[in-house]
């Protein structure tokens, strides 16, 4: 095909002009550079989060008490989420999709061993809530149904919370000291490995029973102890959405809330949580990029007045093309490609850069994200550079093929 | 002269340049008939309309009025792409000031008008050597410009415009950028050429270089001033190449020879 002859003519002109042609192409450089790391940074990051979501299951439900004041002009909001609500969930019969159904009551509370102490987040929970949250133990086991119902003196503790105060993370058996009361450690959790969303190495966990009795002091509601969250299972991850409604229900019915009442409680679904999440990293990353895509324009420009300044130079060369048989659309065809060449290898090189970066970023370890760089992202780098070439090409290509060729012959 | 086997055939050729609010007269009327194997040449000072006139032949530039033919084909009215595919097929150009591409091989130079005939890249290259070795350049066919003399340069210029086998080679003042002995070098390729079968027409205002063509055209003010006749030019024998008697010296005007030497200040 023809098209392909005007490549070598191309190339030749930009290597003619070396310095020129890469100061010209830095622009695109940077700009896809920078709209390319700025996509693999956004979408590390949220492959990171997802995955760590994910990899906490994506049947869970969580319902936790609305924060809204209840009832017009109220003064304090009225916590009405309680163990009531979490056995009635539990009924099997009324909600065939709900499995393991946790309740959870956290405070901030001091940990004691020997001369060391620790404040740090314990929750009240039960045997379930293992299961649910997906933990794995480091050491020892998680709370059992009988401790539970037993209101035992057990703890189990994150790695973080075993290394302050016991310098090892080996400590089944040991005794920490919650406001004087003694608890023995009986596991102690895996390691979560980052600090961020959803670890749980700074934490505490102790039976339900002995938080809401013994711990903390409890407000309750109707005669049953609150709680700050209730965690559930749906049977399968096609049933979520059967046992958010199920859930719904009870709570609503239980709360006494009539047809026009707004929930006195949230349910949020991993699936929720997901969707929230890509939206906002989506968001961000578009935000980013665009700016970055200014650079691309830029660089555009850029093009745009070397090639001007290419074809004013190159009056006489284009007169004399002309005046050897070129057509119009053979001059037209030559500059464009010019242009388009420049901006293809300088899309390249940014493609190449941020490469370059993604590889470095994976040989740091624990660097906390990948820098993702998808097919589709390439295939939108090389197509806006392409589309750079012929848009900014375009002008100076049409002024070379406006040139008479007597005239052009003439220029010096 | 209205011959329709002439090369070029010009009836009554007028072309008028519209500067700002002033119309000029550029050619007034000229008609004109080159035969296939002449060897012309046109003279005139600035302003004669020489330059217009070699504009017309080369197919650069279209006249206002009159008829202009090559090879019996009217180029009257022709599109830009159609004028420029002629111009690639029938005239081989050569420049005073070379015009080469400043960082191409010489082969490449020459190589120029097949890429725009579309002939295919080995023929292409095959064809460009071979045009060099008619010139005498063969083994500087890798050479580029800058590593070439003034002399050797336009003899690149000159395959360019031979490669493409044209039916025309127009040249304009082709020794006004070299010294006198790569001049003479110069035009001793084209008559070399020209013995070969060439028609060639060089337009000039050095009147020895005129002197070696065997027509004469001396254009003064948009029209024709004398023609030493192609009829007699004939007689003698020049189409065969046979002679190298020039033909008569034409009667110049004594207002050309002041309007030259002007011409030179200004050079």
């Amino acid at each position: 095909m023809k098209l392909f002859r005007y490549f070598p003519v191309a190339v030749d002109s930009i290597a003619a002009n070396k310095m020129r042609a890469s100061l010209t192409m830095l622009g695109i450089i940077i700009g896809v550079a920078a709209v390319l790391t700025i996509l693999g940074v956004g979408r590390g990051a949220s492959a990171n989060i997802l995955d760590e979501v994910a990899s906490q299951g994506t049947t869970r439900l969580t319902i936790s008490p609305s924060t809204e004041s209840e009832g017009e002009g109220a003064g304090a909001p009225v916590q009405t989420l309680t163990m009531g609500d979490v056995r009635a969930l539990s009924d099997a019969a009324f909600h065939p999709d709900v499995v393991e159904v946790v309740p959870q009551y956290g405070g901030s509370i001091q940990l004691v061993a020997g001369s060391n102490n620790k404040q740090t987040r314990v929750t009240g929970t039960t045997a379930d809530y293992a299961e649910v949250h997906r933990l794995e133990m480091a050491e020892g086991r998680f709370l059992t149904e009988d401790e539970i119902a037993q209101m035992s003196n057990v703890i189990v503790i994150g790695t973080a919370v075993a290394t302050d105060l016991f310098e090892r993370t080996q400590v089944v058996g040991e005794s920490v000291r919650i406001d004087g009361e003694p608890f023995t450690v009986v596991g102690v959790l895996e390691e979560s490995g980052n600090a961020g969303f959803g670890s749980n190495d700074d934490s505490g966990f102790i039976p339900i029973g002995v938080a809401h009795g013994r711990i903390f002091n409890v407000p309750r509601y109707r005669g049953e102890y609150i709680v700050t969250s209730v965690s559930a299972n749906a049977v399968s991850e096609e049933r979520v959405e059967a046992a958010e409604g199920q859930i719904e229900q009870t709570l609503r019915l239980r709360h006494g809330l009539g047809a026009d009442d707004d929930n006195d409680f949230t349910i949020s679904t991993q699936a929720s949580l997901l969707d929230t999440i890509g939206t906002v990293t989506s968001t961000l990353t578009l935000l980013l990029s665009s700016i970055a895509a200014i650079s691309l324009v830029v660089g555009g420009i850029g093009i745009m007045n070397i090639m001007l300044v290419s074809v004013t130079e190159r009056t006489k060369e284009i007169g004399l093309r002309k005046a050897l048989g070129a057509h119009t659309s053979d001059v037209l065809l030559q500059f464009l490609i010019e242009s388009l060449v420049l901006t293809l290898l300088g899309g390249l090189i940014g493609i190449a850069i941020s490469y370059g970066l993604a590889l470095l970023v994976q040989r740091i370890p624990n660097f906390p994200i990948d820098l993702l760089i998808g097919v589709d992202a390439l295939l939108l780098a090389v197509g806006v550079s392409a589309g750079c070439g012929l848009i900014f090409g375009l002008y100076p290509a049409l002024r070379a093929t406006r040139l008479d060729p007597i005239e052009a012959l003439r220029y010096e | 002269m209205a011959d329709s086997s002439a090369l070029i055939d010009m009836q009554n050729i007028s072309k008028v340049y519209q500067m700002g609010e002033t119309k000029v007269l550029a050619l007034n009327g000229v008609s004109l008939s080159i035969e296939e194997g002449e060897y012309v040449a046109i003279v005139g000072t600035s302003g004669s309309g020489k330059s217009t006139l070699m504009n017309i032949i080369g197919l650069l530039d279209s006249p206002t009025e009159g008829v202009f033919q090559i090879r019996g084909q009217r180029a009257n009215g022709l599109t830009g792409r159609q004028l420029a595919d002629l111009r690639n097929r029938e005239i081989g150009f050569v420049f005073q000031q070379f015009n080469l591409l400043a960082r191409a091989p010489a082969w490449r130079q020459v190589e120029l008008p097949l890429f725009y005939a579309n002939v295919a890249r080995g023929t292409a290259r095959e064809r460009a050597l071979e045009a060099l070795a008619q010139v005498g350049l063969a083994e500087r066919a890798d050479h580029k410009p800058e590593e070439l003399s003034g002399g050797q340069q336009q003899r690149v210029a000159i395959a360019r415009a031979l490669v493409n086998r044209p039916s025309l080679l127009l040249a304009d003042e082709p020794t006004g950028a070299l010294d006198t002995r790569t001049g003479e070098e110069v035009m001793a390729l084209f008559e070399k050429l020209h013995e070969e079968g060439l028609t060639l027409v060089i337009i000039t205002h050095d009147q020895e270089i005129a002197e070696r063509a065997h027509r004469v055209i001396t254009m003064r003010d948009g029209v024709i001033v004398s023609d030493s006749d192609a009829a007699t030019a004939t007689a003698n024998g020049f189409r065969n190449g046979l002679s190298r008697t020039a033909p008569a010296p034409l009667p110049r005007p004594v207002a050309i020879e002041q309007d030259e030497e002007k011409m030179y200040e200004a050079v």
